[in-house]
C-alpha cells in the first residue's frame, strides 16, 4: 500500500485473536480470529467508513488502533505532523498514555459512556487534567472553547449528564474526545442510539469539526446510508477480513466484491418508488471460530467457483485506490446503487 | 360482555385513545387522542421517535401495558370473526386484561413480534415446545397435529431442516433465525392482525431485507393485516401501504405511503424526511430539526411540535391545538398551515 505525505495512519496486517477458553480449568482451546490481516490507510482530514455485519470485527479494529485492546500482531503507524512516524503498537505503557492525546474515541451509547457523578465541565476537563494541565483558569477557558465548538450551552456546564438528552450527551462525548486536540477519532456507531431528528445535527457537527480542525475519522457503522453520506472512502469487512475498499462513489456505483453487492442491495431506500431488490444470501454469517476454507464468503456467494473453496483471494489494488479480495474482482458484472454516479466526489 | 354491532369493515379501529402513566413526578400523558383504523390485509406503518407513544399504543391493543398505565379515554374496537361468519366487534379497553377472553385474543387473533428475539423466547424450553404451547392453546388440535403445524410454519419462514430445528433451544439459533422463529410462532395461530414492534431494528441489513421480504410474502399469502412500528423511514417506505407519523403521543400526519414521501405536509414529516441521509446525495448537508424531543413531563401547549417548528406563528401554534385537516382522499394532518 502506498503512503503519501497526506497519510496519517497506516495499518499493516493487523490481526487480533481472542483465546477460546473452555472447561473447568478455563484452559485455552484454540482461538477466534476476530480480525485477520487487515491493512489500510487513513489520510489527514479524511473519513474512512467501516461497514460489516455484527461479529465482523468492526469494533475490534477500532479499539485495536487505539490499543484499547492489544492487537495480536501487525503494525499501526501514526505519521506525525513533524514528519516523524510513531509505531503505536510498540509504545510502552507510559509513552502510550501521552501518545493517546493524538487519537480519541466516541462511543455508541451516550448514556453509559458518561460518568453520572461528574459535571459536564469535569467530564470535558478530565483528559486535560490527566495529561498534565493543572492551571484551573486555563482548563476552564479550554473547556468553554470546546463546548462552544460542539454547540453546547456554556451555562449548562455545571450540570450532570442526566439533565441532558441523547443528542446533547453525544455532543458532550464529542467535546471530551476533542479536548486534547487529536488528529484522529474513532467513531464507533456514534449516531446509532440517537433519534432521527437529532442524528442529523450530530452528523453535521462531526462534518463541521472535521473541516475546522482537519480531523480524520474512522467511522464505524452498519447503516449504509449514513456511511455513504459521511465517508470519503469505505472499507467493507466480512468475518474479520477486508473484502473491499474504495472511494465512496466508486464502491457504491461499481462494487468489486459480491458481498458488497449484497450489502448494497439490502439498503432500504426511503422512497416507496425504489423497491428494494435484495440479493439473497444463502445461510448466515459463519461462526468465526470455525471459518470456511478459502474465501470466507464462498458458501454464501452466488458466483463461487472451485478456486474460491480452496484458495484465499489476495488483497489487491485492482484499480487505483480500489482494493478488493476476490478471485473474480472486476470480472463480474456486479450491481451497485443506481443513483450513485462514479464520477461524483 | 361489551359487544357492539359491526359498523365498518375495519378490522381494528382505535378511536381517540388517550393513555397516561402514574409516576412519582405526576401523571404523564403518553398517548393523546390517537385514532388508527386498520382494514383486513393492510400493512400500516407507524413511525415516530422515542417518546412518540407508538409502542404504548400497540401494547394497549393487547392490554399488556405496565401496571401504572391508565387508559383515560377512547376505544379500541376489534372485529372478531371466529365463531361462524357473523362478525362481532369488541371494545378491547372494556375487557379485563387477565380474563380468558383477552387471553384468547392475545396470540390468537392478534399476535405480536418484538424487537429483541432473544428476550422473547424462554431459554429453557425448545423452540417447538414454545410454538406448540401457543398452538394447543388457541387451536383445536392435538399434540402431533400441533407439531406438524409448527414444523410447517418453520419451513414457511425459511428455516432449513425444520424437523430437526424444532427440537433445538433458542441459543442454538442465530439472531436472524430467532427472529424468523418468532414470526413463525406469531403466525402459527392464524392471526388476523400482526403487530410488529421494531422487528428488524436489531438485525443486520442483509437479514433485515430477508425478514421484510418474508413479512410481505406472508401478508400476501395469509391475508393478515400488519401494524408495523419502526423509527427507520427506509424500512417503512419499503413495507407499508399507509403511514401514520406520531410525535409526542399524537398523530401529526397520516396518509398513503407515496403521499407521505412525495407530498408531506406537516412540518415535522417534511423535516424528518430531510434529516435522513439518502444514498446518492452524499455531501449535501442534512437538515437537522432544532432542539430535542421534549420530555413527556413538559408537554408543550398548543401544537405539540411548535417548540421545534420553523414555521410556527406566535399566538396561534403555542396556544391552540390544531385540528385534523383533510389534505387528500386518505391524507390528513394536524397543522394550522392547512386549516
Amino acid at each position: 500500500m502506498t503512503t503519501t505525505n497526506h497519510t496519517l495512519l497506516e495499518v499493516r496486517n493487523l490481526t487480533k485473536e481472542f483465546p477460546l477458553r473452555k472447561g473447568f480449568f478455563n484452559r485455552t482451546q484454540g482461538s477466534i480470529k476476530a480480525v485477520s490481516d487487515v491493512s489500510f490507510t487513513i489520510n489527514r482530514g479524511e473519513t474512512l467508513g467501516l461497514v460489516g455485519e455484527s461479529g465482523s470485527g468492526k469494533t475490534t479494529i477500532g479499539r485495536s488502533l487505539l490499543r484499547a485492546i492489544e492487537p495480536s500482531s501487525g503494525k499501526v503507524l501514526f505519521h506525525m505532523d513533524e514528519g516523524q512516524t510513531v509505531d503505536v503498537t510498540s509504545l510502552g505503557m507510559n509513552e502510550l498514555r501521552t501518545f493517546r492525546r493524538n487519537m480519541q474515541m466516541i462511543f455508541q451509547d451516550p448514556y453509559s459512556s458518561l460518568n453520572p457523578r461528574m459535571t459536564v465541565r469535569d467530564i470535558i476537563a478530565e483528559p486535560l487534567v490527566v495529561n498534565g494541565t493543572s492551571n484551573r483558569t486555563e482548563i476552564d477557558a479550554q473547556v468553554r472553547d470546546i463546548a462552544l465548538r460542539c454547540k453546547l450551552n456554556i451555562e449548562h456546564l455545571r450540570r450532570f449528564p442526566h439533565a441532558f438528552s441523547g443528542g446533547q450527551r453525544q455532543r458532550i462525548g464529542i467535546a471530551r474526545a476533542l479536548a486534547l486536540n487529536p488528529a484522529f477519532i474513532v467513531c464507533d456507531e456514534a449516531v446509532f442510539a440517537l433519534d432521527v431528528s437529532v442524528q442529523a445535527g450530530v452528523i453535521n457537527l462531526l462534518q463541521d469539526l472535521q473541516v475546522e480542525l482537519n480531523l480524520a475519522y474512522l467511522f464505524i457503522a452498519h447503516d449504509l446510508s449514513i456511511v455513504e453520506h459521511i465517508s470519503d472512502r469505505v472499507a467493507v469487512l466480512y468475518l474479520g477480513r477486508l473484502v473491499e475498499l474504495a472511494a465512496t462513489p466508486k464502491l457504491f456505483a461499481n462494487p468489486f466484491h459480491p458481498y458488497t453487492e449484497a450489502l448494497l442491495s439490502a439498503i432500504p431506500e426511503a422512497d416507496p418508488d425504489q423497491p428494494m431488490r435484495p440479493v439473497a444470501l444463502a445461510g448466515e454469517i459463519p461462526n468465526p471460530a470455525n471459518p470456511p476454507s478459502g474465501c470466507y464468503f464462498h458458501p454464501r456467494c452466488r458466483y463461487a467457483e472451485e478456486i474460491c473453496k480452496t484458495t484465499t483471494p489476495e488483497w489487491k489494488e485492482y484499480q487505483p485506490g480500489h482494493f478488493a479480495a476476490c478471485h473474480f474482482a472486476g470480472e463480474l458484472a456486479l450491481k451497485g446503487v443506481e443513483n450513485v454516479k462514479e464520477g461524483e466526489a | 360482555m361489551n359487544t357492539l354491532p359491526a359498523q365498518s369493515d375495519a378490522l381494528l379501529d382505535i378511536r381517540d385513545l388517550a393513555i397516561s402513566f402514574k409516576t412519582d413526578e405526576g401523571k404523564v400523558r403518553a398517548v393523546d387522542g390517537v385514532s388508527i383504523s386498520v382494514k383486513p390485509g393492510q400493512i400500516i406503518g407507524v413511525v415516530g421517535e422515542s417518546g412518540s407513544g407508538k409502542s404504548v399504543t400497540m401494547q394497549s391493543i393487547l392490554r399488556i401495558l405496565p401496571g401504572n398505565a391508565i387508559v383515560e379515554r377512547g376505544e379500541i374496537l376489534l372485529r372478531q370473526s371466529r365463531n361462524g361468519s357473523d362478525a362481532e366487534v369488541v371494545d378491547v379497553t372494556q375487557i379485563n386484561p387477565n380474563s380468558k377472553r383477552m387471553r384468547s385474543i392475545r396470540g390468537g387473533e392478534v399476535a405480536m413480534i418484538f424487537q429483541e428475539p432473544t428476550a422473547s423466547f424462554s431459554p429453557v424450553y425448545t423452540i417447538g415446545n414454545q410454538m406448540m404451547e401457543a398452538i394447543l392453546l388457541h387451536r383445536d388440535v392435538n399434540k402431533p397435529e400441533a407439531r406438524t403445524i409448527a414444523i410447517d410454519m418453520l419451513a414457511r419462514v425459511g428455516i432449513s431442516n425444520p424437523e430437526r430445528r424444532i427440537d433445538q433451544y433458542p441459543f442454538e439459533f442465530s439472531g436472524g433465525m430467532r427472529q424468523r422463529a418468532m414470526i413463525a410462532l406469531a403466525l402459527s395461530c392464524n392471526p388476523s392482525l400482526l403487530i410488529a414492534d421494531e422487528p428488524t431494528t436489531a438485525l443486520d441489513v442483509t437479514i433485515q431485507a430477508q425478514v421484510l421480504e418474508l413479512m410481505k410474502d406472508l401478508q400476501r399469502d395469509l391475508g393478515m393485516a400488519i401494524l408495523f412500528i419502526t423509527h427507520n423511514l427506509g424500512v417503512i417506505a419499503q413495507i407499508a401501504e399507509e403511514i401514520v407519523v406520531m410525535y409526542l403521543g399524537t398523530i401529526v400526519e397520516k396518509g398513503p405511503t407515496r403521499e407521505i414521501f412525495h407530498n408531506p405536509k406537516h412540518p415535522y414529516t417534511v423535516n424528518l424526511l430531510k434529516a435522513i441521509p439518502k444514498v446518492g446525495q452524499s455531501r449535501t448537508r442534512l437538515a437537522a430539526i432544532e432542539g430535542n424531543v421534549p420530555s413527556p413531563l413538559e408537554r408543550p401547549t398548543g401544537c405539540i411540535f411548535h417548540t421545534r417548528c420553523s414555521q410556527r406563528t406566535h399566538g396561534t401554534c403555542d396556544v391552540y391545538a390544531p385540528k385534523l385537516t383533510q389534505i387528500g382522499p386518505d391524507h390528513t394532518t394536524s397543522c394550522f398551515l392547512y386549516e
